[in-house]
């Protein structure tokens, strides 16, 4: 079980009062509407699963409910930082992972 | 028999044991191989393949051979124990495991004599390809006789009545064995004063110190220093000192799994836990894991009485106990010296020492020949005799490649050394890199990628002074402080050097089943065999010869048979590879695993307000979700259809009373509340009037549905959203994440209030009149309260919210009442129900009657692949709304596209018949094989209000096929339906407006 | 509407008939029925309540009003023994409008007091937190998990918490809980 530091209760806790919410910074568009159906095809169902830092959301439901992102090394499983929602992705080189 | 080899003046309480229903004496503080080895019997068990003897090869958790079931009354059978492990106490039962019918004659043996039919790769080989698999005869003669013939002891039948615990905890450092590097490491953590936990396998800390009879330390007799220190780790406050604790497995970020053996050293049965499973979260941890003797692989390595040298001296030392009465010694360690000593110490005759090295140290000779023992060095050993007990060992010598003339010494007991193997177990669990040490011959840590550190010689250090001051230093560094006492004076050492992997040298063309893997029965020959078929890596090697794969996970076989593989294939062992260390380091009861989570205790069993009446009142219940819910309420005599029937024909008659409590819900409130709204429903509902209410739908982004309910709007700013009854933690989740991380500037908010209302649904013509009584505040006449709207007042006196609102098609309420109330308040609706007739109905008249209307369920109707247009309900998407989530999903391609399966009614041309859930559709009774369905029955019922079957459907273009004739093949034949509007009661919705 | 007077239903929580552990160590009873509230938004509006606002995971504290800061806008209110509709009426007048939800879990949900000698290391055996007080000291409150439940937790002293858990889980937890004791004590 993992340890994920949650940015707002500004401590670690277990991930089990955590939820996984997939890719972060994957912004729906202001107006869906106005969007082309390969744009918005590519909004619901394409993501970059890459191999390394990966920014992800997490949510801890079963602490402060709030969701914040997190980069974690897909390799290692290793969660390197969390930052709150709204901000943006740490630059982090990949061999600090 | 009354311990024959026990020395004399053993102290401790004689205690009886029984083992294969002859009963022994042992002592306390033996475990039941000491036990069994002070009365002489070595045979244990029969192996695994080849049901060869087999006795006690170890004093310790690494034993491969001495496997027995220990019973002790109805469901307390545990199978698989190692019988070094054991603890004796007064009246334990034991029985040998895979023989038959008895362990002296054992009719398996058959496959020792036809071995080459188990030879390497034998499952492979035999069972594959047409002419076995899928075969009659496979699945009748060959899968049955493998399947009886695999495996190890017999499974329990009966439930487990014993009681497993589990906690957390955490400390600041984990200190993972009691030998003299752990106890050094934990004597210098506790200092700190932070908090350390130091846990041990064995009955009580020390390790080797327990045996240890020769050295000292600081002046002291090595097990008075362990005893003292450990006196002092117990008066601690910060310390907890956890015996007959395993660590067993790393995880994550220093999370240590250890399991503790509670109580099954003791003659009671436990009245608390038999065992418990700590998951231990620790800052740092130390591991003092030691060392493993391995075998040496020879002809005839396996036989009874045959044993790891360091293990004769543990039952000598530690437990008073001569293995043997005359001994012979094969060793390529320095190590065994000590016990051959020892052992002529104590009266056993040592026949010989037969040192495989060519040149033992002089020091090593010396001492030997001091004790009047023979040293024979440039040893190997050609083969063994005896059946059911070591009887003679074959010594020759090697000079250059030549095997000299064979040299049989008697013996009735065979120790042999060939070195000590660090545990890297846990190390390697937490994911570090073991390193290859050429010089060494041995694995050892590499760098750590969690934040521990070995000590001891589990990291090679075999010396007590390196033990014991690199544990102080481990101690003191994993406690964060200096280490206050860099040495250690140690006298009266054995020797650490020496050791040998692989088969020893023997003669051309040579005979003999020399093993490897003694739990697995693997031999040196199949390890050869292996690479020879064609396998290179060790992991190809393992699964095909399934070398370090039995329980025992190759503790003290696999780097012999690294080795051997690795001399076959010409390469290095790092070349070859080593396999994954995997936990458990020793097998964990399912009881420790499962801990309380069994029962009723497996899962939260979520009862509403009003359970207790439901139950009083005779109700069946189904689990939805973790909700337990009231099914139907038969009376007597009555059968679920019948009490269905029953309940619907009298909800429409007159009415009928429903537990609606696990609706979820949820209150949206803020000035931004409707804009939220607006953008996580597709209704639209800017415009709806407080004290009115909506069926809303709720899409995924994707545009299909996931939820709906009636939702109420209690102020401008304030809703009371209902979901369904499983869907109202995902809902939540759902509009948090839309709220926190697409609309974070909404004012806003969402509480569950799912908990907080018992909800009681009256349903029926005489809804009005059951309800009218108890409510006070506000009025519920048909001009004042209409269809879909919400009303806040009393009822029976305390706080509610009335909806008028219908699941049914008929005039209905539901009240909204807190839900401790919830019991009372029902009781009170029911006393005004009984004067009109009205029953308690429960979610199965419920599903029927909402069928009979054509309402969807979510979940049953939709499959999340469903649209609102699929379902016909186009007319509750706000068309005018410029966004809500799912909106631009819905004008994709192929969810416009023609032919999607629509939401119909279906009628059997039998009324009788009753279609089955999940049935498939199709165009023609008999379809060629391949044939697409056309669509799938979803729900399908008895209708008490049509006196006939109804079914819904999802058919491919069902709103245009209205009066078709369709099929559902069933394996009786096919069915035939007619596609009808969904709607089967009042489609014009004249009883609701009553 | 009716005019004819109907008794006030009674209450039944959702421990009626379960027994809690209670022994030398550790022992687990019913807080008192209480008006609770979910209060979201500017943590300060707790004032209008009584207490302080807290900090962050911590509980503040006016007689036998509590206020516990669940998350960054979320505060769980306490007030045992009180009327609900009554503390409803009084935040109505007292906090701004608009700025933050205020809504009623009275019922919601249980209180437990859960004390002892042994009351962290049964708590231990579902909730994964650090239990010890330097982690978790006195006046700290947060959410978390206990096994497949959720629940507030608060440790009001070294040897005493309150816990707060949806009312259909409170017969799960209690069990737990018992379980727990029975497992913890020496053979």
């Amino acid at each position: 079980m993992l340890l994920i530091h949650c940015p707002y209760c500004e401590m670690d806790r277990p991930e089990l009062e955590f939820r996984y919410g997939g890719e972060a910074h994957i912004a729906r568009p202001a107006d869906p509407m106005a969007t082309s159906d390969e744009t918005w095809a590519e909004h619901l169902y394409f993501r970059s699963n890459p191999r390394g830092l990966h920014a992800e959301r997490w949510r801890h439901i079963s602490g402060c409910g709030r969701f914040f992102n997190c980069l974690r090394d897909t390799v290692s499983d290793r969660i390197v930082t969390t930052y709150k929602a709204g901000e943006a992705r740490p630059e982090i080189d990949r061999g600090a992972a | 028999m009354s311990e024959h080899f026990r020395l004399s003046g053993a102290t401790g309480r004689a205690v009886r044991f029984v083992f294969d229903g002859v009963t022994y004496q042992g002592r306390e503080g033996d475990t039941l191989a000491s036990a069994l080895l002070a009365n002489g019997v070595h045979l244990i068990g029969r192996s695994y393949k080849y049901h060869r003897p087999r006795g006690m090869l170890t004093a310790g958790a690494e034993e491969p051979n001495a496997l027995v079931a220990v019973e002790r009354g109805r469901g307390r059978m545990t199978p698989n124990l190692r019988a070094t492990q054991i603890e004796l106490y007064d009246g334990l039962v034991a029985t040998s495991q895979n023989r038959w019918p008895s362990l002296a004659f054992d009719v398996g043996v058959i496959n020792d004599v036809a071995g080459k039919f188990y030879s390497a790769g034998f499952y492979y080989k035999t069972f594959m390809g047409p002419k076995f698999a899928g075969t009659a005869l496979w699945t009748r003669v060959f899968e049955p006789i493998v399947r009886y013939a695999a495996g190890l002891g017999a499974r329990p039948t009966d439930p487990d009545p014993d009681r497993y615990a589990q906690f957390y905890a955490h400390c600041d450092v984990l200190v993972c064995g009691a030998g003299p590097a752990g106890l050094a490491a934990a004597l210098a953590a506790a200092r700190s004063g932070k908090d350390v936990i130091l846990c041990d396998e064995q009955s009580e800390p020390g390790g080797s110190l327990l045996h240890e009879t020769t050295a000292t330390i600081d002046g002291r007799p090595a097990r008075v220093w362990a005893e003292e220190g450990l006196a002092e780790l117990k008066a601690a406050a910060n310390v907890r000192v956890m015996a007959r604790t395993q660590a067993f497995g790393w995880y994550a970020q220093n999370f240590v799994a250890l399991s503790e053996r509670v109580a099954d050293h003791l003659a009671e049965l436990p009245r608390g836990a038999r065992e418990r499973l700590w998951q231990v979260r620790a800052k740092r941890v130390v591991i003092a894991t030691g060392a493993i003797e391995r075998p040496i692989v020879f002809p005839g390595n396996d036989r009874p009485g045959v044993m790891l040298a360091e293990a004769g001296r543990i039952y000598l030392n530690r437990f008073g106990v001569k293995v043997g009465s005359r001994v012979v010694v094969v060793t390529a360690h320095d190590s065994a010296y000590r016990v051959a000593l020892d052992l002529a110490a104590a009266g056993v005759t040592v026949a010989a020492i037969a040192d495989v090295r060519s040149m033992p140290l002089r020091a090593r000779m010396q001492e030997a020949e001091a004790a009047g023992i023979r040293v024979i060095s440039s040893a190997t050993v050609t083969g063994t005799k005896g059946r059911r007990r070591v009887s003679g060992v074959g010594i020759a010598q090697v000079g250059g490649d030549v095997v000299g003339g064979t040299d049989w010494i008697a013996c009735d007991c065979l120790l042999m050394s060939g070195g000590w193997t660090p545990s890297v177990h846990l190390y390697s669990q937490s994911r570090g890199k073991v390193v290859w040490h050429e010089d060494r011959q041995m694995f050892l840590p590499g760098a750590s990628v969690q934040d521990e550190r070995s000590a001891g010689a589990c990291r090679g250090s075999f010396t007590l002074e390196a033990a014991l001051s690199e544990g102080d230093r481990a101690g003191a560094e994993a406690a964060g402080i200096e280490t206050a006492r860099p040495s250690f004076a140690i006298t009266g050492e054995a020797g650490t050097e020496g050791g040998v992997l692989g088969r020893l040298p023997r003669r051309p063309g040579a005979k003999g089943k020399a093993f490897v893997d003694f739990q697995n029965d693997v031999k040196a020959d199949d390890i050869e065999l292996a690479v020879q078929e064609g396998m290179r890596s060790i992991e190809h090697v393992k699964r095909y010869t399934t070398t370090g794969m039995a329980t025992d996970q190759g503790k003290t076989s696999n780097l012999n048979a690294l080795a051997i593989a690795a001399g076959k294939l010409g390469r290095s062992i790092p070349q070859v590879g080593l396999t994954t260390f995997r936990q458990p380091y020793t097998p964990v009861t399912f009881g420790a695993f499962a801990g309380a989570n069994r029962g009723d205790l497996f899962d939260p069993v979520r009862q509403t307000p009003i359970h207790s009446w439901a139950e009083e009142n005779g109700a069946a219940f189904e689990d939805v979700g973790l909700w337990k819910r009231a099914w139907y309420f038969p009376k007597p005599g009555e059968d679920m259809h019948r009490a269905v029937l029953r309940e619907c024909r009298q909800t429409r008659a007159t009415a009928g009373i429903f537990d609606a409590s696990t609706l979820g819900k949820i209150e949206v409130v803020g000035p931004d509340a409707a804009v939220f709204m607006e953008k996580l429903y597709t209704n639209p509902w800017a415009k709806l009037e407080p004290g009115r209410c909506r069926y809303g739908l709720m899409l995924n982004e994707a545009g299909f549905v996931m939820d709906d309910g009636v939702i109420a709007r209690m102020a401008d700013d304030r809703f009371h959203v209902t979901t369904t009854t499983g869907g109202a933690p995902r809902v939540l989740h759902h509009m948090e994440d839309y709220l926190q991380t697409e609309f974070p500037d909404l004012r806003v908010w969402l509480t569950s209030t799912t908990e907080q209302w018992a909800v009681i649904a009256v349903q029926g013509p005489k809804a009005r009149e059951i309800v009218a009584p108890l409510v006070a505040g506000f009025d519920i006449s048909k001009e004042a309260m209409p269809h879909m709207s919400i009303r806040e007042g009393t009822v029976c006196g305390v706080p509610a919210r009335v909806m008028r609102v219908s699941f049914t098609g008929e005039l209905g309420f539901e009240i909204n009442v807190p839900a401790d109330h919830g019991r009372a308040v029902w009781e009170a609706v029911w006393a005004e129900g009984r004067k009109v007739d009205a029953v308690a109905y429960g979610t199965e008249a419920m599903h029927v009657m909402r069928a009979e209307k054509g309402y969807i369920i979510v979940g049953q109707e939709t499959d999340g692949t469903v649209t609102p247009a699929d379902l016909g309900l186009n007319w509750a998407v706000g068309k005018a709304k410029k966004d809500f989530v799912g909106k631009r999903s819905l004008v994709r391609p192929d969810m416009i596209v023609d032919g999607r399966k629509q939401l119909v009614g279906l009628l059997t041309e039998d009324p009788a018949i009753v279609l089955e859930e999940g049935a498939q559709i199709t165009a023609t009774a008999a379809p060629a094989a391949g044939t697409r369905a056309l669509g799938h029955v979803t729900s399908s019922y008895a209708s008490p209000a049509l006196g006939r079957s109804i079914a819904l459907a999802m058919v491919a273009g069902g709103r245009d096929r209205s009066g078709e004739r369709l099929y559902v093949p069933m394996p009786g034949g096919a069915i035939a339906v007619t596609i009808v509007d969904p709607v089967f009661v009042d489609p014009k919705g004249e009883r609701l407006d009553v | 509407m009716s005019d004819r007077s109907v008794a006030v239903a009674a209450r039944r929580g959702p421990l009626h008939a379960v027994s809690l552990p209670k022994g030398e160590t550790f022992a687990v009873t019913r807080a008192p029925d209480a008006a609770r509230f979910v209060l979201r938004g500017d943590p300060a509006g707790v004032a209008a309540f009584g207490p302080a606002a807290p900090g962050m995971l911590r509980a503040s504290e006016s007689g036998s009003r509590a206020a516990l800061r669940l998350g960054p806008d979320e505060i769980l209110l306490l007030a045992p023994g009180e009327d609900a509709e009554a503390i409803r009426g009084e935040l109505a007048a007292k906090l701004p409008a608009g700025a933050h939800s205020l809504v009623d879990v009275s019922h919601r949900q249980i209180g437990l007091v859960v004390e002892g000698r042994s009351a962290a290391l049964c708590l231990a055996a579902g909730c994964p937190l650090d239990l010890r007080p330097a982690a978790f000291p006195i006046g700290m409150a947060t959410r978390t998990i206990f096994l497949k439940a959720e629940i507030v937790l608060w440790r009001q002293a070294d040897d005493r918490f309150h816990v707060e858990v949806w009312r259909s889980f409170a017969p799960y937890l209690v069990g737990h809980l018992s379980d727990a004791h029975a497992g913890s004590s020496d053979p």
